[in-house]
């Protein structure tokens, strides 16, 4: 089976039902290595329940996002700083 | 962002595996080249499948188009390219993403590098690019397998101009009529038809994530800034 990663252009949609901004314009410091990069470059793994977004620099787990359709559970402690450029409001 | 009902208005074949799809959805409020959307398919018993295609058309055409490569085993992409008829709806989402996009508001060359489907957002960007009568200069160095693999080829020669370059690169191509490119794209087919890091190209690159990481890695390792290198990958759920 093919587990390559995608990247964080194919989830924004579905971060965009949680976020009011366009994720792949923000940009997240990695808590685990404190690289800086846009969410579009970061790894979406998918092919899961949830989907994991992990740093392209050090492969650890920045976002983990699982839904259903009564609520979804989001857990982003592997990111330390989200910047958000402004009037990239969806 | 809400789901939106989309309505198939023409199914136009392109290789033997791909299918553009054109539509008109309702309360669509236009997008900029390179954006996508997702698709999601729900089953009478509820099971919903939902994927992600790029826009094919360019901002501002009356009608939104998705060319979508038919996966075998895949969930969504066999009713897209075998089943969709006109007149068929289903729901879809977007325009999704502001990163891999070309606005076209600067005369920057621009490279772009596609693989297989990942020609979409790239036939977007090229299609803008005529439509704005953009003085940018535009080339699209694009891998497929065979010649017979190639989404549009016609489309592709059409949108050719002083201003906008195609070059064709086959991997699997058996016909000796070829007489192009062989090969994938490397850092020595880059360095030659691209632009050197000198002239700071915008990049982008669109392609099966294996793809898009040896482009991206050698278009830096040519000198291009990292910055400057916008990739877009597509796979495993590509279905």
């Amino acid at each position: 089976m093919d587990t390559s990663p995608l990247d964080g252009n194919g989830i924004a949609g579905a971060l965009g039902e949680l976020f009011a901004f366009d994720v792949t314009m923000a940009a997240t410091t990695c808590a685990h290595c404190r690289h800086t990069q846009p969410m579009a470059d970061l790894r979406a793994y998918v092919r899961a329940p949830g989907i994991v977004l992990r740093c392209a620099s050090c492969g650890g787990v920045q976002l983990r996002l699982v839904q259903s359709t009564e609520r979804a559970w989001l857990d982003v402690r592997g990111i330390q700083m989200l910047q958000v450029p402004a009037g990239t409001t969806v | 962002m809400r789901w939106l009902e989309a309505t198939v208005a023409e199914t136009v074949p392109e290789t033997a595996r791909t299918v553009t799809l054109r539509l008109d959805v309702g309360d669509w409020r236009g997008h900029r080249a390179g954006q996508h959307v997702d698709v999601r398919l729900t089953a009478e018993d509820g099971y919903a499948a939902q994927r992600s295609y790029s826009i094919a058309s360019p901002p501002g055409a009356d009608r939104v188009e998705l060319t979508v490569e038919r996966i075998d085993d895949g969930e969504v992409s066999p009713w897209l390219t075998t089943d969709a008829d006109v007149g068929d709806q289903f729901e879809l989402r977007g325009p999704i993403g502001g990163w891999f996009v070309w606005d076209g508001d600067d005369t920057t060359p621009v490279l772009l590098v596609g693989g297989g489907s990942g020609v979409v957002p790239l036939m977007a960007m090229l299609r803008h690019h005529a439509a704005s009568g953009s003085t940018a200069a535009m080339h699209l160095v694009y891998s497929a397998r065979t010649l017979g693999d190639v989404i549009y080829r016609q489309g592709l020669e059409a949108l050719a101009s002083p201003h906008r370059a195609v070059t064709l690169t086959l991997t699997r191509e058996s016909s000796p009529d070829w007489g192009g490119h062989r090969g994938r794209v490397d850092a020595d087919l880059l360095a030659d038809l691209g632009w050197p890091p000198s002239v700071r190209p915008h990049c982008y690159v669109c392609g099966p994530t294996p793809f898009v990481e040896v482009v991206a890695d050698a278009l830096v390792g040519l000198g291009h800034e990292p910055a400057r290198v916008r990739t877009e990958r597509f796979g495993p759920t590509g279905g």
